[in-house]
C-alpha cells in the first residue's frame, strides 16, 4: 500500500486526534505513551506489514505484537483506520463488553495479535512466532513494538540473547523510546543508555532513528537485515503532536477535558475530518 | 521417567509434525536421538526459562505443539507469569514438563525442590495438571496431551521409579484408578510416591488394617466420581509436595463443600524448606512419606481418632 508522505502524515494526525478524543470519552490513562508510537504504527500498517484486514487470521500474514499493551488505544485506532474493523467501534473503547478493553484481551478485536499489558512478554512470544515461520515453512515477518521502560524487564533480554542464535532475520523489534515511564524519566530510573549499543552487543542489527520521521522509519524498516534480527530504537516524544501534552509525564495517567480535545484538534488541523 | 519421556516424545514427534521440544539447557544426551532425527524441531533455549515458555506460546499460536522441559522449579514457579498469561490466558496448547519433581533432587536443597508447583499451577484457569506415577503412566499421559488442545503440566520424576501401575488401565483426565480396596482407610496417592503408598498398604494389611489405594495422576481436574465413591473412613492424600496448596488441599476443597465428608489427613512435605536431608529415600523418611512413615500415620489416626492432626507438630 503506497501512500504519499503527506497522506501518511494526515493519517498520523487523524489517529492522534482520535486518541485524544478516546482518552477523554473513556476517561482512560496512557495517552502520552499512545501518542508517541503513532508514527511507528502508521509506517508499519500503511507501508510495511504484509496484511489483509479482511483476513486477519491468514497464517501467512505479517505479525505485529504490540508489547506495550497499556498504550493499546493507539493500536486499536490504527487497526480501525486501516480497515480491520469499523472505526465507529472506537466509540466503545474501554466500555465493558466492547471488545476494545483498556488493555487487550486474547482475540478481543481483529488484528490484535496478543493480550499484552504485563510488560516484557511480547518479544518472547514474537520469537516463537518468528521461529514458527521457519518450522512451518510459511514465510512472514514478525514485528514486536516495545517501550523503553519495557526494556527494563529481564525477560526482554532473555529473548534478545536467544534470537540471534536462531537466525531469525525476519524478526524486528521497534522500541518506542520516549524517555519516560510511569514515575519518571527512564534514564533516571535505570541505566538505559546506550540502548542501541545494548541491542548490538546482544547480536542484533540495531540502529537508531527519529521515531516521528516516517520516511526515516520506512528506510530503516525496509533495509534488509545483515542476517541478524533487527532492532530499531525509535527516539520519540511522549505525547507527540499536541504541544501541551508533549514531554509532560502527567499525561501518563491523566485524560483530557473536552476543551483540551478541541485544542488538540485545532493544533493537529483535523477538526473537520475525524 | 526422564528417559521414558525422551523416548515417548520422539515417537510422538515422528507421528505428529507439530511437536517441537524446547529444553532449558537440560538433559545431557537425553535428546540426542530426537535431535538427530528432527534437528529442526528441537531447540535448546538456554538458561532462560521464562522466555522458553513465552516462545512456546508463540509457537503454538501458529499451530505447533511445543513441549517445555527442564527441572520442575525452573519451568513452573520460575516462569509462573509466562504460564499464566502467555499459555493459560491465551489457552495455548503448550505442554510444560517438569522433571525431578518433589524431592527427586533431595540432596541439592531448596533450589532444586518443587513443593509448590502444584499449588501455583492448578490455580490457573484451564490448565490440566498431571502427576504420573511411573514411566508407563507418563507415556500414556503424554499421548493423551496431544489428543487435546488445552495447556497441560506434567509433573514427573527423575529416574529409577518402579513400575506400579497396571499397563492395561488407560490414562484419561479426571480418572483415578483404584489399585486396592480397603475398609479402614483410603490412600489417595499423587505421583511417584505411589510405590511407598502401596508398600504402606501392605504393611498395614499385615497388622490387620485394610487400606484402599487410589492412584490419582490427574490433579486437575479431580476425579469427582472417585471422591464420591470413597467409604466414609479416614482419607490420606499423599504427595511429594507441600501439604499446603497441593493435591491434598485440592481434595480438601472438594470435601469442604459437602455436608459430610471423611476425615482428611494430608501427607506431604511439611511447611518448611528441606536441606541436609540426604537423598530422596532419606528425605521421604524424614517427611514420613516412606512406607513405614505412612503406615504409622494411618495407625496413629485410626487409634486416636480425636487427636489433632499430627502434621501440625512437625519440627
Amino acid at each position: 500500500m503506497m501512500a504519499s508522505d503527506d497522506s501518511l502524515d494526515l493519517i498520523a494526525r487523524r489517529i492522534r486526534h482520535r486518541l485524544v478524543q478516546m482518552s477523554h470519552e473513556a476517561q482512560s490513562a496512557h495517552l502520552g505513551g499512545a501518542l508517541s508510537c503513532v508514527d511507528l504504527l502508521v509506517a508499519l500498517y500503511w507501508e510495511v506489514l504484509s496484511i489483509d484486514p479482511s483476513h486477519p487470521d491468514d497464517p501467512s500474514r505479517d505479525r505485529l505484537i504490540f508489547s506495550k499493551g497499556h498504550a493499546v488505544s493507539a493500536l486499536y485506532t490504527a487497526l480501525a483506520f486501516r480497515g480491520f474493523f469499523d472505526p465507529e467501534k472506537l466509540n466503545q473503547y474501554n466500555r465493558t463488553g466492547s471488545g476494545l478493553p483498556e488493555q487487550p484481551s486474547p482475540g478481543c478485536a481483529p488484528g490484535v495479535e496478543w493480550a499484552t499489558g504485563s510488560l516484557g512478554h511480547g518479544l518472547g512470544v514474537g520469537l516463537g512466532m518468528a521461529l514458527a515461520s521457519a518450522i512451518n515453512k510459511i514465510p512472514y515477518s514478525t514485528y514486536v513494538l516495545l517501550s523503553d521502560g519495557e526494556c527494563q524487564e529481564g525477560s526482554v533480554w532473555e529473548a534478545a540473547m536467544l534470537a540471534p542464535r536462531l537466525n531469525l532475520g525476519q524478526l524486528t523489534v521497534m522500541v518506542d523510546f520516549n524517555g519516560w515511564q510511569a514515575t519518571g524519566r527512564s534514564r533516571e530510573i535505570m541505566q538505559m543508555e546506550p540502548l542501541v549499543e545494548k541491542w548490538k552487543a546482544f547480536g542484533w542489527d540495531a540502529a537508531e532513528v527519529d521515531g516521528h520521521d516516517i520516511s526515516s522509519l520506512l528506510e530503516e524498516l525496509k533495509r534488509p537485515s545483515n542476517g541478524s534480527p533487527k532492532a530499531i530504537i525509535a527516539r520519540t516524544t511522549k505525547g507527540k503532536g499536541i504541544s501541551f501534552i508533549e514531554d509532560d509525564n502527567n499525561w501518563h495517567y491523566r485524560s483530557p477535558s473536552q476543551e483540551e480535545v478541541q485544542r488538540a484538534a485545532d493544533e493537529l488541523g483535523t477538526s473537520e475530518i475525524v | 521417567m526422564r528417559n521414558a519421556f525422551a523416548e515417548e516424545i520422539l515417537k510422538l514427534a515422528l507421528e505428529d509434525p507439530r511437536v517441537v521440544v524446547l529444553s532449558g539447557d537440560i538433559g545431557n544426551r537425553l535428546f540426542d536421538k530426537f535431535k538427530s532425527a528432527m534437528p529442526g524441531r528441537f531447540y535448546n533455549c538456554g538458561i532462560a526459562e521464562a522466555n522458553m515458555v513465552s516462545m512456546a506460546a508463540g509457537l503454538s499460536s501458529c499451530g505447533l505443539r511445543p513441549v517445555c522441559y527442564t527441572i520442575t522449579p525452573f519451568v513452573t514457579t520460575r516462569c509462573l507469569e509466562q504460564i499464566k498469561l502467555d499459555v493459560c490466558y491465551h489457552r495455548m496448547p503448550v505442554t510444560i514438563v517438569g522433571t525431578g519433581s518433589g524431592i527427586s533432587y533431595a540432596s541439592l536443597g531448596a533450589t532444586h525442590h518443587s513443593f509448590e508447583d502444584i499449588a501455583a499451577l492448578r490455580v490457573l484457569p484451564g490448565i490440566n495438571v498431571v502427576a504420573p506415577a511411573d514411566a508407563p503412566e507418563l507415556r500414556a499421559a503424554l499421548r493423551w496431551v496431544f489428543t487435546q488442545t488445552e495447556p497441560a503440566y506434567l509433573r514427573i520424576g527423575k529416574k529409577g521409579e518402579p513400575i506400579c501401575t497396571d499397563p492395561v488401565l488407560p490414562f484419561a483426565p479426571a480418572k483415578w484408578h483404584c489399585l486396592r480396596s480397603g475398609s479402614d482407610a483410603s490412600f489417595l496417592s499423587c505421583g511417584t510416591i505411589l510405590q511407598e503408598v502401596l508398600a504402606a498398604a501392605e504393611l498395614l494389611a499385615v497388622d490387620g488394617v485394610s487400606v484402599g489405594v487410589w492412584n490419582c495422576a490427574c490433579v486437575k481436574p479431580l476425579d469427582n466420581a472417585a471422591l464420591e465413591s470413597l467409604p466414609c473412613v479416614p482419607v490420606f492424600t499423599v504427595e511429594e509436595h507441600s501439604i499446603l496448596g497441593g493435591f491434598g488441599s485440592s481434595v480438601a476443597e472438594y470435601f469442604s463443600a459437602r455436608s459430610s465428608s471423611p476425615r482428611l489427613i494430608r501427607c506431604g512435605i511439611p511447611d518448611r524448606f528441606l536441606h541436609d536431608c540426604g537423598e530422596q529415600k532419606e528425605a521421604r523418611i524424614h517427611c514420613e512419606l516412606d512406607a513405614q512413615g505412612l503406615a504409622s500415620r494411618v495407625m496413629n489416626t485410626i487409634n486416636r481418632p480425636n487427636s489433632p492432626p499430627d502434621f501440625l507438630s512437625f519440627p
